[in-house]
């Protein structure tokens, strides 16, 4: 079966399902991202986190440890400073994160060596996978979705009405904190697969695109990581196939997809001259 | 006219001018549900509220009327503890919030400040009730699932569970918040403007629960615009600007002076067949 031919490269096999595992964790993570309009801490996240992983090659720290702890101390920064108040979340992430970003930057135009790597920092390097950095993309989706499958329902109050959610015990400074940890833990995890600049479009779009499918939360939660595969599946098909990059191609298949949906949605909401173009189901 | 000494309850069993029996107000502890003592709150510069002093009893139900940005939502923010009063205290059942179950309180927001394009379900709205204090990573048993089908049943709501919220009526979204806010067994049960932009029909199902549950022994505190909705089917009203301007029955508070110092503005009150009625006095025509 010609289908099959790619699977006989090992850095197809790896790739392949690197892309499936962070397809469905980013499109798990990515519905509360949407919902909780944190589509922008995404962003800003993967480029801190350049920062981080530049340090660690400077350093000679491995990436997850030193990227991860870079990451880490920049999602606490933006939860700390857009929970001041006199800031607002979104200019706590454009000062932390384009500091980071800056910061890596400047060390790139310092060590002009690595060139390559930070090409793949930026861009992903998905067909660079070993088989120990699957493993520990696999150990943290597992993670990451285990605590946001125990976590969903208090999620979900602290999501759709955080205030209410607060008077009813549910503790919405734990919650967010918890939350932006498992954010930046998940862009950890994405980067080295997706690059820095791709990151975010593979938590936004499975999500929007699931939003069109259903109305109901607990749907959204299957539907959204389900797209995340598909995309992540056939992306790296097509790459493969028309020699394209890979990162570049999940996130364009997935683009694609929410296309479709947009047009066929567009049509029917003009026929029927309702509200928005969210099925019943 | 404030008549803070006056006594808490509204009637023991008495009948309402609309034939609405008027639950009983229990006083056999004789601590109050809630109490605010000079409390006072400001978000900045700006002062909501100034010197309250207020009690709530078990099983009353009360309303509190005043102008846009009269502190009523802040004086509900207050007793639910998401606004802390920055002089005075505020005691629930006579001790500090702190050291007592908040989660005997239900709180139910203004639809308008809902996200009706929010991907959720009826049920999934109702069971968020579960989620209080303690609930980490706890998922619903069987019983609470039998209670989650009860409150629905007493609210009309069995069938819709697995509806959109934003797929029903006005009446019947109201009814979904307070089923939430049910489901913790609260001992009072705080309305903000739950009758906002609800046609009449919805407004009856609305005080409908609400006097149903205030029935159970519930108390309720709601805050409202419409002056005569709240004469005709509430037997408590507080008159809110800032600072509490009076307290009392709706027959003895709501009168022209009343009205003028809360509102700041003239208004024509009368009385017929033991109601009261309040229209806005006409501006002169220009000349």
């Amino acid at each position: 079966m010609s289908l099959l031919v790619p699977f006989e490269y090992e850095f197809f096999r790896n790739g392949f399902l690197a892309a499936v595992v962070v397809g469905a964790l980013c499109g798990f993570i990515g519905v509360y991202v949407v919902l909780r309009r944190m589509s922008y801490i995404g962003h800003g996240l993967s480029h801190a986190i350049f920062g981080g992983a530049v340090l660690s090659y400077v350093m000679n720290v491995n990436f997850f440890v030193g990227a991860g702890l870079w990451a880490l101390f920049s999602g606490l920064l933006i939860h700390l400073i857009s929970h001041r108040r006199w800031v607002g979340a979104d200019a706590a992430i454009g000062v932390v994160t384009t500091s980071s970003f800056a910061l890596g930057v400047a060390i790139v135009s310092t060590y002009r060596s690595f060139t390559r790597n930070i090409e793949a920092a930026l861009f992903g390097n998905i067909l660079g996978i070993t088989q120990k950095d699957l493993w520990i993309v696999l150990i943290i989706s597992l993670i990451v979705s285990a605590v946001l499958i125990m976590l969903r329902r208090q999620l979900l109050f602290a999501t759709f009405d955080p205030e209410v959610a607060s008077a009813y015990g549910v503790s919405t400074g734990k919650i967010d904190l918890i939350f932006i940890t498992l954010l930046a833990v998940t862009v950890l995890a994405s980067t080295q697969i997706l690059g820095v600049t791709l990151v975010a479009a593979a938590m936004v779009i499975p999500p929007v695109i699931a939003r069109y499918l259903t109305n109901r939360f607990q749907r959204l939660l299957i539907l959204s990581p389900l797209i995340g595969i598909v995309c992540g599946a056939v992306g790296m098909y097509l790459s493969f196939y028309l020699d394209v990059s890979s990162a570049a191609t999940i996130v364009l298949t997935s683009a694609a997809l929410f296309i479709v949906l947009e047009t066929f949605f567009w049509f029917r909401r003009r026929g029927r001259t309702l509200h928005p173009p969210f099925s019943t189901g | 006219m404030n008549t803070h000494d006056h006594p808490p309850g509204h009637g023991h069993g008495s009948l309402h001018p609309h034939g609405i029996e008027e639950p009983p107000v229990s006083k056999v502890s004789g601590v109050p549900l809630v109490e605010l003592a000079n409390a006072s709150n400001s978000y900045g510069a700006t002062i909501a509220l100034q010197d309250i002093s207020l009690k709530i009893w078990p099983g009353q139900f009360l309303a509190i009327v005043g102008p846009n940005g009269g502190g009523k939502t802040t004086l509900l923010r207050t007793i639910l503890g998401t606004a802390p009063v920055q002089q005075g205290k505020v005691l629930l059942r006579g001790k500090d919030p702190q050291r007592s179950s908040l989660e005997r309180i239900g709180y139910v927001p203004q639809l308008e400040t809902i996200d009706w394009n929010f991907p959720i379900t009826v049920e999934e709205v109702i069971a968020m009730g579960f989620f209080g204090r303690g609930r980490w990573f706890r998922s619903i048993g069987d019983d609470e699932r039998r209670k989650l089908q009860d409150v629905m049943a007493r609210l009309n709501l069995s069938g819709l569970g697995d509806r959109h919220i934003r797929e029903l009526s006005g009446g019947q979204q109201q009814a979904v918040f307070l089923g939430r806010a049910l489901l913790g067994n609260p001992e009072l049960i705080l309305l903000d403007e739950p009758t906002a932009g609800l046609d009449i029909r919805s407004r009856d199902d609305v005080i409908h629960f609400l006097h149903e549950i205030n029935h159970q022994g519930v108390a309720i505190v709601i805050t409202a615009h419409d002056l005569n909705w709240v004469a005709a089917h509430l037997p408590w009203v507080v008159c809110l600007n800032r600072r509490l301007i009076a307290e009392g029955r709706p027959q003895e508070v709501l009168n022209a002076s009343v009205l003028k110092e809360t509102y700041r503005g003239e208004m024509v009150v009368f009385h017929h067949d033991g109601m009261v009625m309040i229209g806005e006095r006409p501006h002169a025509p220009h000349t």
